[in-house]
């Protein structure tokens, strides 16, 4: 059988970072082909390339044996390479078929037509005149996906496309996808999830620094093999797993409120919580479920409604960001760069901006020795890779820089810590650490409360669980008496 | 001429210079930029338009330079944000600025020149109804005009090309992604409201006043500006912001000429005030203005 698509020793470098290098790839007709890599591996770049949004610096592409220079995504279109992105290229004022009449030739009468037709045929139903802002994260996905087969593509592009999907659609999407093999598209699927490509490809392609490091039949390999070749060394072990009885509650959400003016923005509906001493309380659910709106109206940046918000046993509602932490209270959040972080200040500049209690100002004039003292306690205490307490934020790596804000904000030793996706973005490694982290500051006595869309993670260190679903919150689920399905049922809105 | 119907008999004349620049600015700023440089561009196409004209006594041949002059000012301020990627507020700014300066020197020799205006065309039927018959005997540019906006309006919401514009505006990294040129597009964005801006300034030299003053843009430019905002970026609206200026600057007129004991100062702020209360209280609504609002509006695109 004749490949589809060849790549042969195709590079591409952004500045000083080498993104793809000399990188080899056949993918054969009909096939679900996995790209298997960490964050940063080039996984995103080698399909820019291979949908014509980039160009390769050097190196051959062969579409079905002619060698071929694909100059944007409208040419990668015409041969019949079409791609679901995974920060949807979607715009959320226009509506589902205009999004679609945008690359899609045809009246929009009949594209709603077709969308409707396709949407029946393969399980991805979607109302063609909904507005896409008012859509689930799972029905953009879907629009995304019809835009793509309404042009008859031979291989189908998809760049992660269960991150943001609860487990009971991820079901559901590989269902569609193998309706499409069946049919002798070719697919290729980009994920860091070992289990679900073990279950859905037949080939798989490791990608490390922009490398491949290894070509598998992913059905033939353990997941610790397949990410040994992603990582590069062995998995770091298991956490320790030391339940403790929680003492008081340091955090209550008592019938929350928050009705949001911002047609983009979710309303809160009469939210109910614990977070207790020494225990962590993760927040399960697909982002833009009402997360933003529950971390800023904990952290303070929102102004709480009545008597619905009560931290170390006071009302805090009316109270601002900086007297909740003078209480004890701690954010991390999920913005690291702008948020976290001001990316052109130091690292020295940026541990003052929320640590400036710790004795590193004296009136209202920086101390600078005690400044440099804590930053560099920070980065050898919480293993920061950087030159030091003067460079800037913006220079470190996502994980470098997310272990320097936990580390900053657990250095406050607060009663109580908010932190929103600490591992997004975070390879594996330094995920694991910051994870140990929290569980070792839960074990001294802190009530944590995790908000986070990777199930897994919550699984490995949460002592109790609730989900975010359209503004409302689950009962509380303890870890040990659920499992995925139930709380996916949480998070779709369909438990009883 | 009793008062109502001066003011209806010159509203559209009057709206018109404001309406054909504000028109152009809504495409720029649908498309994401935005660029103050309005009133330069006018009064450059003002100098451009009533220099041509004076010379050839074509008013056809004012326009079409006049809107030359203000498509080549926008693609300079295209080349400095769209290809520098500098600053939008500075460079239009700076080009608003550059574009009154050359208005000044070009229309140095011109100063007080006089020419004459379009005639009026009376719209068959409608031109003979009772008090507002007034209101359908127009120049040539302000019907031009009112097929403009209808032709905008049709293009931004039905059109493919409409949806293009509005989708490099909201999320031009998307754009790209799925493969539309953001530069090229806002490119094209920017030459079509400098051509028109210029052609708003031209109708105001050549047609409304129809003689060389230096400064006669009198801050039209930055009225038109509001409008777009104030309007919420839809043609309609935009529509009824300069029209009800329109209105209002010539009421001003007439309270003035009733000789009402009012100072000048106080009522030549009546329209500017009313105007934007006016349009504020129609884009009050939180929820509709977060809609209509432009996600990229001056920031710059880089890949």
């Amino acid at each position: 059988m004749a490949a589809l698509l060849s790549l042969q020793a195709v590079s591409k470098r952004y500045g000083a970072v080498q993104a793809n290098a000399g990188i080899d790839l056949v993918v054969d007709p009909g096939s679900i082909h996995a790209i298997l890599g960490e964050n940063g591996a080039g996984k995103s770049t080698l399909m820019k390339l291979i949908y014509g949004v980039e160009s390769p610096d050097a190196g051959v592409m062969l579409w079905k044996g002619q060698p071929v220079n694909l100059a944007s995504p409208a040419e990668a279109r015409a041969h019949g390479i079409g791609m679901v992105f995974q920060h949807f290229s979607l715009f959320e004022t226009l509506s589902v078929v205009q999004n679609i009449a945008l690359i899609v030739p045809g009246k929009q009468a009949d594209l709603a037509r077709r969308i409707r037709a396709l949407g029946a045929e393969f399980g991805l139903e979607v109302d063609p005149e909904a507005m896409v802002h008012a859509l689930s994260v799972g029905e953009r996905q879907r629009v995304e996906i019809i835009r793509c087969l309404l042009l008859n593509p031979e291989l189908l592009i998809l760049d992660e496309p269960t991150s943001v999907l609860p487990p009971q659609s991820v079901a559901r999407l590989f269902e569609t996808l193998r309706a499409l093999q069946a049919r002798g598209m070719a697919i290729l699927f980009i994920s860091h999830k070992l289990e679900e490509i073990k279950e859905l490809c037949d080939t798989a392609t490791i990608l490390r620094g922009g490398r491949v490091s290894g070509r598998v039949d992913p059905r033939g390999h353990s997941a610790k093999d397949l990410a040994t070749l992603m990582i590069g060394r062995a998995m770091p072990p298991p956490l320790p797993a030391t339940a403790q009885d929680p003492g008081e509650a340091w955090l209550e959400l008592a019938g929350l409120s928050y009705r949001n003016d911002d047609p983009f923005g979710v309303s809160l509906h009469d939210l109910s919580l614990q977070a207790r001493s020494g225990e962590i309380v993760g927040i399960a659910g697909i982002s833009g479920n009402g997360q933003q709106e529950l971390a800023a109206l904990i952290s303070g940046e929102i102004a709480a409604q009545g008597a619905g918000l009560r931290m170390m046993g006071q009302g805090v509602g009316r109270l601002g960001v900086a007297a909740r932490r003078r209480l004890g209270f701690a954010f991390v959040p999920e913005e690291r760069l702008g948020r976290g972080a001001v990316p052109e200040m130091s690292l020295a500049d940026n541990a003052l901006l929320t640590a400036h209690r710790a004795g590193l100002v004296a009136r209202g004039f920086i101390r600078r020795a005690p400044e440099r003292a804590f930053t560099a306690a920070i980065i050898t205490r919480y293993d920061v890779r950087t030159p030091g307490p003067e460079a800037e934020a913006a220079a470190l790596s996502g994980g470098n820089l997310q272990k320097f804000i936990m580390g900053r904000e657990m250095m406050l030793d607060p009663k109580l810590l908010l932190v929103s996706q600490p591992t997004w973005g975070v390879d594996i490694g330094a995920a694991t650490e910051i994870r140990q982290r929290l569980i070792a500051m839960r074990n001294a006595g802190a009530a944590i409360l995790v908000i986070s869309e990777e199930l897994e993670e919550l699984f490995q260190i949460c002592d109790r669980l609730h989900v975010l679903h359209k503004g409302h919150l689950s009962p509380s689920l303890p870890v040990a008496e659920t499992n995925a399905e139930a709380v996916g049922a949480y998070m779709i809105g369909s438990a009883a | 001429m009793n008062a109502v119907d001066f003011i209806l008999a010159g509203m559209l004349a009057a709206a018109t210079p404001m309406l054909l620049a504000a028109l152009g600015e809504m495409v720029v700023e649908r498309s994401g930029v935005l660029n103050l440089g309005l009133e330069g561009m006018m009064a450059l196409g003002a100098a451009l338009g009533f220099i041509t004209t004076y010379s050839t006594g074509s008013h056809a041949l004012g326009f079409v330079v006049a809107a030359l002059g203000g498509a080549a000012l926008s693609l300079l301020f295209a080349l400095i944000v769209l290809g520098f990627v500098a600053n939008q507020v500075a460079a239009g700014l700076a080009i608003g600025i550059l574009g009154t300066g050359l208005s000044s020197l070009f229309g140095k020799n011109f100063e007080s020149l006089t020419i004459d205006g379009l005639p009026k065309l009376a719209l068959p039927g409608l031109s003979d109804l009772p008090v507002v018959g007034v209101l359908f005997v127009q120049d040539a540019v302000v019907w031009a005009t009112a097929v403009l906006a209808l032709a905008i309006w049709a293009v931004m919401t039905h059109s493919k090309l409409g949806l293009i514009i509005r989708a490099v505006g909201e999320n031009p990294h998307a754009a790209r992604a799925i493969g539309f040129g953001v530069l090229r597009v806002r490119c094209g964005a920017i030459a079509f409201g400098g051509a028109l801006a210029g052609i708003a300034g031209a109708y105001a030299s050549t047609v409304y006043t129809p003689l060389w003053a230096d400064g006669m843009i009198a801050g039209r430019g930055w009225i038109a500006l509001a409008l777009v905002v104030f309007g919420t970026w839809m043609t309609g609206r935009v529509v009824f912001g300069a029209v009800l200026f329109g209105a209002l600057s010539l009421g001003e007129l007439t309270t003035q000429a009733a000789g009402v004991n009012i100072p000048s100062q106080l009522l030549a702020c009546v329209p500017y005030v009313v105007t934007i209360l006016m349009l504020a209280v129609i884009s009050s609504n939180r929820r509709r203005m977060r809609l209509n609002t432009i996600a990229s509006l001056g920031q710059p695109f880089e890949r």
